[in-house]
């Protein structure tokens, strides 16, 4: 079966997102009262698999993520 | 004579001169690229560069290569492993060192000159060095930024510091934790530095401070 699934990964709560601040500064900058943005890595693809939430676990433990530093989250929704 | 491998990776750029560096300080190397054998070789090093153009994190992709399988079996027979820069961040990302290298706390790329405390002499990598010395080394990353959960379990080997050797948060160039530069495994026959001896390890590049690394890593694998 096939699968469409989408996973987010981001820093752990409390660990600095550089990227984040540069990006939260700048929307200030233009007058928006912008506070703790964070900048998370969004993955898409499509996945053949009779398993796919374990896959996914395991793609984001093996690569998509560095456990040390990241949490993440998706979802699997079948492809019609 | 012995035998240095410097894996080169799609991305690598820092091979060249590492490699020369390794011949200067008294060893054969070669180049080895990363789909090749480490088989024969006494010890290895991982270059500097932008492995896999660092995409998705630096050194991620690199370190999931089947090489990498080989250079677990090299550590793990107590031969010198030694990753700078990129190669540091891929040693992590492979879970041959502890911790993570997150982006620099300034989010750019850091280029110039900085000052080392050796912190540690016993290792492989640094038995050439006096307890406490000041050296300079020039960094060159985006994403140098130590970061592990419990730095007390960490062996650190090379740390930011002032010329005389003070560790202040004004000498920490990326926001390390502890402002460590360079560690080591338990056993310390596996280094991580993000600063590049390679680039230290002549006069007329500034500095030959970096050689004495080479030259202990050199010492150490003909014993």
């Amino acid at each position: 079966m096939k699968w469409k699934v989408k996973v987010i990964v981001r820093l752990k709560e409390g660990l600095n997102d550089p990227e984040g601040r540069v990006i939260g500064n700048a929307l200030k900058n233009l007058g928006f009262s912008v506070e703790n943005l964070r900048v998370p890595k969004y993955f898409e693809f499509e996945l053949e698999s009779e398993r796919p939430e374990e896959e996914v676990e395991e793609m984001c433990r093996k690569l998509l993520a560095n456990p040390l530093i990241h949490e993440w989250e998706y979802s699997v929704e079948p492809v019609s | 004579m012995v035998k240095f491998a410097v894996v080169v990776f799609p991305g690598t750029n820092c091979d060249f001169e590492t490699e020369m560096a390794i011949q200067k300080a008294g060893a054969e190397a070669e180049r080895v690229w990363y789909k090749a054998s480490l088989k024969d070789f006494d010890g290895v090093v991982l270059p500097g560069g932008f492995s896999y153009a660092d995409y998705l994190r630096a050194g991620a992709i690199a370190a999931r290569q089947e090489i990498m399988e080989e250079v677990r079996e090299l550590a793990r027979d107590g031969k010198p492993v030694l990753g700078i820069c990129n190669g540091f961040q891929i040693l992590t990302e492979a879970g041959l060192l502890p911790g993570a290298l997150r982006p620099n706390k300034t989010p750019r790329f850091i280029c110039r000159w900085v000052h080392l405390r050796v912190a540690d002499t016993e290792t492989p990598f640094t038995g050439l060095y006096e307890p406490g010395e000041v050296i300079r080394m020039p960094i060159a990353h985006a994403e140098g930024n130590y970061y592990v959960e419990d730095p007390s379990k960490v062996r650190v080997v090379f740390q930011y510091s002032d010329e005389k050797g003070n560790v202040t948060e004004e000498a920490n160039p990326n926001g390390s934790l502890l402002n460590i530069a360079g560690i080591s495994n338990g056993k310390g026959n596996v280094l991580g530095i993000m600063p590049h001896p390679e680039r230290a390890s002549d006069r007329f590049l500034g500095s030959e401070d970096g050689l004495r690394l080479f030259r202990s890593m050199v010492e150490y694998a003909r014993r």
